[in-house]
């Protein structure tokens, strides 16, 4: 099978080959731009910004939505008799634009104007407020009053366990139905009705939690307004600290740390765990534990299940299921619950590590503690939105008491040590708390899309071929393609190893698998693009994806600096079993660690 | 029904069909000479049905493109059967006491060649369409 | 077999069915029957005539006596009183109104003496539902000749040369359209017959379904021909059941005739035909709109390019034409392009089918030559402005169109001076307007639609649209101020600069003719607070003249809302506040005392 990465390349060889310039005029400038692009594209390049609104690009991920619909970046093309919107225009050789016209500023604004009047003005307690495109747009075109007094389109408020729709501010860019049918193939938006009350909602106007919504939230992270944002539970963790009667445990998730610094003006790409650990511990969490110690336990378990699964193969077991399917992305569980509901007993049966860290919190370190379950409170930090959704999951919980309370966003955490006046700039570096706060190089690539395989090889080579790693970087693990494979050698015997992030394409390649088409020995799946960096709880990247890369080499950075890089080296984890639970996979942690799927095909209901 | 397969089909098929539809193409047409056959009770009493089939028979066969039609009494029931026939662009003319063989020569000689024939009754009427 | 002696037509369009034309055929049949005259004489159900003011209509041919709003209890008297015994029955002939004739032969009526009809050349004249009538009525000669005797490249130069444009409003050439593409090469391209006709008060595409479709499948064949499509949709809306039906029949007999299928005139062209149903959004006649409809997606434009002719149907190159364009193109290649292009104007060829309708005697659809004025069109085919009323504007082009007034009468019509009056061609609705319309209110009325159509794609039609009606609401009810006036002008130029599709770029034109021809009225709409149409009613004043009121309180008395104050024997006074504006005290009114300010 030829890879996808070199059929990208031998594409952009032929590009190359085939690439042919045009000359155009924008402004007066004298622009030469490649055949093909167009004039908003050709415009950046000559560094003329021009402003736009519903078009969004997430490069290198294929993606791009450009309905031409809000007509923000319109322009004025010589020879045309109406304005030309640029993301949609080609450019033509002689082609001579003007962006800044009277008629195009007169137009642009008058556009803005009306789409501000059918738009709720609550900017003070807006969740979007100071990332909002719209806003940031009306103060660029320096938009005083809005002339046009009328009707404002309403819908009903949807609250999804994780995703709050307020389809009141829905500007019908269209960014989330394009990310969500496209990048996701998960289908639960799409435009409905026509005229003043269009908006996009999800099949006959469900609520989304009816819908076939994974709750990855990527339509949170493209959506240039308040119209789709996460649920927030600040509130609730602020009364849980202060209540003396709770102890309260944190833990923040690997991709957390990359991606912080961001909302405190620091470059896309610092790791800023040292201060994100202090500032925890001045928020008031009675311990700051890591999300990284309970990917190594997962890596102990899942690993653990694997090779369990290879060598019943490899000993002539036709009843066992390859490849493994990594099980660490609530949205990807409930896609495959939802899409792949043939196919439930191929996933690892492995918790997530949030759900792994809860199950330990409040079973191991509570008795530890000597405190009971109820009186614990376990907060998460993560770079998602559906893990909100995962850790209210019935299964997780005992007697109705969660193992995860909650689970803020790396945006609500930023939010809290706001609220906390805390100067996280200026904190000195501070390390977890120990034990659940240890974790090697392994956990923190979790993170990263390719990550958990990676961590997976790195443990699984050397329980298998019983040596020791030499190499733990598996470079041909790493990259952004939104499906990638790869063969690792265990001293002998080839492991095929499969890698898709984004939704759409884990469909593929789990369709080709589902068809016999390929054979792998594992896949690992994260449903967003880049994998949990590129998270929908993450800051803000507004379709630059530079971010996301920026992040991802961060976390490989944050790898290399462990001293520690295999899981199953992690003292700690070590203990952990020999105290606790015995043996990876086995009576006690089956019970705690492991999970099992529903079938959600049917949870798509058509109310009449 | 047989498939038409050419050229040579679709024209066969249309020259059977013709027959049901000249009447009807013909009153679409302009220019042609109009034949109206008196076909009040004293006209057809006096044989007008056969002399407005007969005329419809022998036009085809002569190659007149004609539009036949029937009216009502003319008022000249001394004359019956009578015909009237408007060449274009001209005044209608009528005739009296029509058989085969004097259809025969209004045929060949008026509506052919605008020669008039014997038989040819004054006008004293208005018709409803002018 | 023999001849028949008579044929009698029978209107069979969807307004005269409405009226009973099947039982007036049937009627007709049976009286025939009784009389021994079934051999003799043949009763046909046609496609419409057009003169629907007057429906249903009955044609006797080859005499072309007109009967109109025939009742099928006249069937009896049709028969005995014009067939048997050749008296014509005068009672049920068109009487002109001017001259208070009565008309029998249709050829001179004034509604048709005008007329032209080539793409209605079968409506009112075969039975729909018979293949054998259009076949014996010069039918599938045309594709018979192109598949026979042209090569595609020549077919397209032949419908080039005739200098046909779209009559689905934008008139873009025809035969450019084929050649684009047919130039574009893949494995599958599509013919679509775009009959989703959606302008309020236009029929025509209705009605050249329902009376000669096979004249569209004929044609679609041949453009199926001209560019290298096999396959053929016809996009056509739910509501037009009718034509549904006929096109339903028209296709299964074609395809029995061997006339889609494979190897049509035993050549190795093949083509076939399906049905696509849409559910009546007026925005799925954009062309790329209609596409993403037929796709199964939601029927929403996209801009262009990439143009259809390039990536249309499933990606493939598609040929979107109207059904009115394509009910021209039989005849253009059996008559030849160069009978054609002598028709019209200079670069408006042809013919044009408008639907006439609104404060206009004779409503109904007509085909003229391009080139005849308004004049024409109102006053000898239209009979004049109804009850003797001044004629005011004349609204084409529907909700994309504009109006036209007293000075534009003598304008020959077509495209282009159609476009340069303010107002487009559009599919051909015409709508007729004397003193009493109030043109604030039409703009706004054609608004209502555009909003109510709109897809909600972009902002400027989405929104923009919604602020021009309330802005228009807000004058209508005498809320307006000046600046609303300028912020409508604003709003109506930047919306026609910025809409995505063309539907949203032209809905502003009834706003912004009806401001450039009658500026008057918005500004007394605005500043008196007036509505000189009398069409406004939140700017209606109902008044007593105290000269002409008795006092006998017989308003007063009846006012539902007790609006009407006085003491008997004095004038009574209407409060402006209370009056809702019902009119009962000017129906009770006996000394014509009370009128509307």
């Amino acid at each position: 099978m030829q890879s996808a990465l070199n059929k990208d390349l031998l594409n952009s060889k032929i590009s190359v080959v085939k690439m042919e310039m045009i000359n155009l005029t924008i402004d007066g400038k004298a622009i030469q731009a490649e055949k093909g692009l167009s004039i908003l594209k050709a415009a950046r390049i000559a560094g003329i910004d021009i402003p736009t609104l519903c078009y969004y690009e997430l490069n290198g991920q294929k993606l791009e939505n450009r309905p031409g619909g809000c007509r923000v970046c319109v322009v004025e093309v010589e020879g045309r008799k109406n304005l030309a919107p640029a993301c949609a225009t080609e450019i033509m050789e002689g082609m001579v634009v003007h962006t800044h016209s009277l008629r195009v500023v007169n137009a642009r604004r008058t556009v803005v104007e009306l789409i501000l009047s059918d738009h709720p003005s609550d900017c003070l307690s807006c969740s979007k407020s100071g990332h909002c495109e719209l806003q940031s747009l009306a103060q660029k075109l320096g938009i005083r009053e809005i002339p046009f007094k009328g009707a404002q389109s309403t819908y009903r408020k949807d609250n999804s366990p994780a995703i709050i729709r307020d389809v009141d501010k829905c500007i019908m860019c269209r960014r989330c139905e394009t990310v969500c049918n496209q990048l996701q193939t998960v289908g639960a938006l799409s435009a409905v009705n026509r005229g003043f009350e269009a908006v996009v909602a999800t099949a006959f106007e469900q609520d989304l939690v009816k819908s076939s919504c994974t709750m990855c939230g990527q339509c949170v992270m493209a959506c240039p307004v308040g119209a789709l944002s996460e649920v927030n539970q600040t509130r609730q963790v602020i009364q849980a600290i202060n209540n003396p009667d709770k102890t309260v445990i944190v833990q923040t998730a690997p991709a957390v740390r990359v991606a912080l610094g961001e909302e405190f003006g620091y470059p896309a790409g610092t790791i800023v765990t040292g201060k994100m650990a202090a500032a925890l511990r001045r928020i008031g969490f009675d311990y700051v534990f890591d999300t990284d110690f309970a990917a190594d336990l997962t890596i102990m378990e899942e690993g653990t299940e694997l090779l369990g699964r290879i060598s019943k193969f490899m000993n002539g077991d036709k009843d066992v299921k390859l490849p493994i399917l990594t099980s660490c992305c609530p949205g990807w569980v409930n896609f495959f619950e939802t899409n792949f509901p043939d196919m439930l007993d191929v996933p690892s049966t492995a918790k997530s590590p949030q759900q792994m860290f809860g199950a330990v919190a409040k079973n191991y370190w509570a008795e530890k503690l000597g405190i009971k379950r109820e009186d614990m409170v376990v907060v998460s930090i993560m770079p998602c939105v559906a893990k909100k959704y995962e850790c209210q999951r019935d299964e997780f919980k005992e007697n109705g008491n969660p193992d995860v309370d909650y689970s803020l966003t790396t945006r609500e955490l930023a939010e809290l040590i706001k609220q906390f006046n805390i100067d996280f700039n200026s904190l000195e570096d501070e390390d977890f708390d120990m034990p659940l706060g240890a974790s090697t190089g392994a956990a923190v690539i979790f993170g990263a899309t390719g990550g958990v395989i990676e961590a997976a090889v790195r443990t699984a080579y050397e329980v298998f071929t019983k040596k020791p790693l030499e190499k733990v970087d598996f470079t041909e693990l790493r990259g952004l393609e939104g499906v990638r494979e790869a063969t690792v050698d265990f001293n002998g015997t080839p492991i095929h190893l499969g890698i898709a992030h984004g939704l759409g394409n884990a469909r593929k390649l789990l369709e080709k698998v589902r068809k016999g088409e390929v054979q792998y020995h594992a896949i690992e799946v994260m449903a967003c693009p880049g994998g949990c960096i590129g998270g929908a709880g993450q800051p803000y990247h507004h379709g630059d994806f530079s971010i996301v890369e920026k992040r991802f080499e961060a976390i490989y950075q944050e790898d290399k600096n462990k001293e520690l890089r295999k899981s199953h080296e992690n003292p700690y984890i070590k203990q952990l079993y020999d105290e606790y639970f015995g043996e990876p996979c086995g009576e006690k942690s089956h019970h705690l660690l492991h999970t099992h799927y529903f079938d959600k095909s049917k949870q798509v209901e058509i109310e009449a | 029904m047989a498939q038409i397969k050419s050229l040579a089909d679709l024209k066969a098929l249309k020259n059977s069909i013709h027959e049901k539809m000249d009447t009807r193409v013909k009153g679409n047409k302009d220019g042609l000479v109009q034949v109206k056959v008196a076909m009040a009770t004293c006209g057809i009493a006096a044989g007008a049905k056969t002399i407005f089939n007969y005329i419809m028979e022998q036009a085809d066969k002569k190659g007149l493109e004609i539009v036949l039609s029937q009216t009502g009494c003319m008022g000249y029931c001394h004359a019956e059967p009578t015909i009237e026939v408007t060449l274009p662009g001209k005044e209608p003319i009528v005739f009296g006491h029509v058989d085969k063989a004097k259809a025969d020569e209004i045929m060949d000689k008026y509506i052919k060649n605008g020669e008039l024939v014997e038989g040819i009754i004054p006008v004293n009427y208005n018709t409803i369409d002018k | 077999m023999a001849k028949y002696k008579m044929h009698v037509l029978v209107c069979g369009g969807t307004g005269c069915t409405a009226s009973h034309s099947h039982e007036i055929t049937d009627n007709l049949k049976a009286v025939l029957r009784d009389k021994g005259l079934e051999e003799d004489i043949q009763v046909i159900l046609t496609g419409c005539f057009g003169f629907c003011e007057k429906g249903p209509i009955v044609k006797i041919m080859p005499d072309n006596t007109f009967y109109t709003e025939v009742k099928p209890e006249d069937a009896k008297e049709i028969v005995e009183e014009h067939i048997i015994k050749g008296r014509k029955v005068t009672r049920l002939l068109y009487t002109d109104p001017e001259k208070k004739e009565h008309v029998s032969d249709s050829k001179h009526m004034g509604f048709y003496k005008k007329q032209l009809r080539i793409a209605l050349r079968n409506c009112g004249f075969i039975d729909p539902e018979n293949i054998e009538e259009y076949i014996a009525n010069d039918g599938y000669a045309a594709v018979a000749k192109c598949l026979t005797e042209y090569t595609p490249a020549q077919v397209i130069d032949e419908i080039k040369l005739s200098g046909l444009r779209g009559r689905g409003g934008g008139g873009f050439p025809t035969g450019m359209k084929w050649e684009i593409a047919s130039k574009n090469h893949a494995d599958q391209k599509y013919v679509v017959c775009n009959a989703d006709e959606g302008d309020p008060g236009a029929f025509m595409d209705r009605s050249i379904l329902e009376g000669d479709p096979h004249s569209v499948i004929e044609a679609m064949t041949i453009n199926g021909y001209a560019i290298g499509a096999t396959k053929g949709l016809i996009y056509i809306r739910a509501e037009y059941p009718l034509a549904i039906h006929r096109l339903q029949i028209a296709i299964k007999q074609a395809r029995e005739y061997g006339l889609l299928g494979k190897n049509i005139f035993g050549t190795d062209f093949d083509f076939d035909i399906e049905l696509r149903y849409g559910a009546g959004a007026f925005v799925c006649g954009e062309e790329t709109a209609l596409i993403h409809s037929m796709e199964g997606k939601r029927g929403e434009p996209t801009f262009k390019p990439p143009f259809p002719a390039q990536s249309g149907y499933l990606q493939k190159p598609t040929n979107v034409n109207n059904v009115e364009t394509y009910a021209n193109v039989p005849i253009i290649i059996l008559k030849g392009a160069n009978w054609f292009n002598k028709i019209g104007t200079e670069k408006s060829k042809g013919t044009k089918v408008f639907a006439l309708a609104g404060q206009i005697n004779n409503v109904g659809l007509i085909e003229v030559p391009m080139g005849i004025t308004l004049r024409e069109i109102i006053y000898e085919i239209g009979g004049g402005i109804k009850n003797g009323r001044q004629f005011k504007a004349v609204q084409t082009g529907g909700p994309s169109g504009g109006c036209l007034t007293e000075k534009h009468l003598d304008t020959p019509i077509d495209y282009d001076n159609l476009i340069a009056a303010g107002s487009m061609m559009g599919s051909g609705g015409m709508v007729v307007m004397d003193e009493t319309s109030c043109m604030v209110a039409i703009a706004k009325f054609y608004l209502e639609f555009t909003c109510e159509e709109s897809c909600g794609k972009c902002s400027p039609c989405r929104i923009g649209n919604k602020r021009m009606l309330e802005i228009l609401e807000r004058i209508t009810k005498g809320q307006g101020c000046m600046e609303d006036l300028e912020n409508l002008k604003n709003l109506a130029t930047v919306i026609k600069d910025t809409a995505l599709c063309g539907l949203g770029q032209t809905s502003p034109n009834p706003v912004l003719s009806t401001m450039n021809n009658f500026w008057d009225e918005y500004v007394e709409h605005v500043k008196d607070k007036k509505c000189r149409a009398g069409a406004c009613k939140s700017l209606m004043q109902y008044v007593i003249d105290p000269n002409l009121c008795v006092g006998c309180t017989s308003c007063a008395r009846n006012c539902p809302v007790n609006a009407i104050q006085g003491e008997k024997k004095t004038p009574h006074v209407i409060n402006a506040e209370i009056c809702i504006k019902c009119g009962t005290c000017i129906e009770k009114c006996k000394f014509n005392a009370i009128s509307i300010k």
